[in-house]
């Protein structure tokens, strides 16, 4: 009896699964599973429900968001606020979407066929895509990016309901730990894939900025941080561009 | 309408909306622009700038259980675990590692 036909090397199937097991290997797998084990701790703490959770982690899949919604659920915070302040959080997906569209976008393709692999879209996912996807054919990026945004997502919410039954056993200063290892996987992350000076510099920039503006209580500071800062470093790799063509 | 139903309709209209409305700007946004363009530079400087004020914005207004721990021991965990990366083969684990637990030593330390 003949072997079950191999898809051949290259395929969409190949690039999915590279992409599965660049999930598995990644820090990210250590960060999404600590930080949703935090948030499904963090729901049984409000008194929700382990589905209601899980559902948050597949539908927000946005960490930060996650936690301003529970903490806003209570008595005291209009709705409209928390609204506000999720969206708020939420602000990076804009730029690190159109960042990536261009690098997976095909000819042929319809919007609507980004919807998926764009819902998958987090810092952990972006980073990795483009840390990997310059390198692949274009027809495999979209599957690439499937596979390590469903790995994720895929943990992310069984911790969550792992987190959830595990909340009573788990130590005084897990939640904190937890929540520290978003800013800490994000700084590290990106400045290991920042190699030109552009995005260097948009992270010194973005970490100084941020909490001048922060602090000062400026509305849309986030926004902010990242068209100033972001326009500042542009304009640093402009100079520096035209300073080693002349040279 | 029952408490259940209703949580399930705050999650969605209050969680999952507004923030996935950023998502599909993006692909409305950046369907028109070339892989090559100046512009995507500049946008990649934003989306890094803004992530990094993420960054900054959990450390110094941090939201839920991490508030209990001192400014002091989360700027300090941050800065140590990012020299950790540096200094061990620019590895963001490394990196994640030493950070949690410089914040979990300073926080028994310190009080949290």
């Amino acid at each position: 009896m003949a072997d079950a036909p191999l898809p051949p090397p290259g395929t969409t199937t190949d690039a999915f699964l590279f992409g599965l097991r660049t999930a598995a290997t990644s820090v990210f797998a250590f960060v999404i599973i600590f930080t949703y084990i935090g948030f499904g701790a963090m729901c049984h703490d409000y008194g929700l429900s382990v589905g209601w959770a899980m559902l948050s982690t597949v539908l927000q899949w946005a960490g930060p968001a996650q936690v301003i919604l529970v903490t806003g659920l209570g008595p005291g915070t209009a709705l409209i606020e928390t609204a506000v302040a999720v969206s708020l959080s939420s602000v990076r997906f804009l730029p690190i979407v159109v960042a990536l569209i261009p690098l997976v976008r095909r000819e042929n393709a319809r919007p609507w066929h980004l919807m998926l692999p764009v819902h998958f879209m987090a810092v952990s996912v972006w980073v990795e895509a483009m840390r990997h996807a310059p390198n692949m054919p274009r027809e495999q990026r979209i599957p690439f990016c499937n596979g390590v945004g469903l790995a994720l997502l895929s943990l992310g919410t069984i911790f969550t309901a792992v987190g959830y039954y595990m909340q009573a056993v788990l130590p005084a200063l897990f939640g904190a730990a937890a929540m520290f290892i978003t800013p800490i996987s994000f700084l590290t992350s990106t400045a290991r894939n920042a190699r030109l000076l552009l995005e260097k510099a948009a992270l010194a920039l973005g970490l100084t900025i941020g909490p001048m503006l922060a602090y000062s209580q400026v509305q849309f500071d986030l926004l902010w941080t990242g068209v100033i800062g972001g326009t500042l470093a542009y304009g640093l790799h402009r100079v520096h561009r035209s300073r080693s063509a002349k040279a | 309408m029952s408490a259940e139903l209703q949580s399930y309709l705050i999650l969605i209209v209050v969680g999952f909306l507004p923030s996935e409305i950023w998502r599909w700007l993006g692909i409305v946004l950046g369907r028109g622009l070339d892989e090559q363009s100046e512009i995507i530079l500049w946008v990649r400087g934003v989306a890094t700038a803004l992530v990094a004020a993420v960054v900054a914005r959990i450390i110094l207004i941090p939201p839920g259980a991490l508030a209990g721990v001192p400014l002091s021991v989360r700027i300090a965990a941050l800065a140590i675990g990012f020299l950790a990366f540096l200094f061990i083969r620019r590895s963001a684990f490394a990196g994640v590692l030493a950070g949690e637990a410089a914040l979990i030593a300073g926080a028994l330390a310190f009080g949290s």
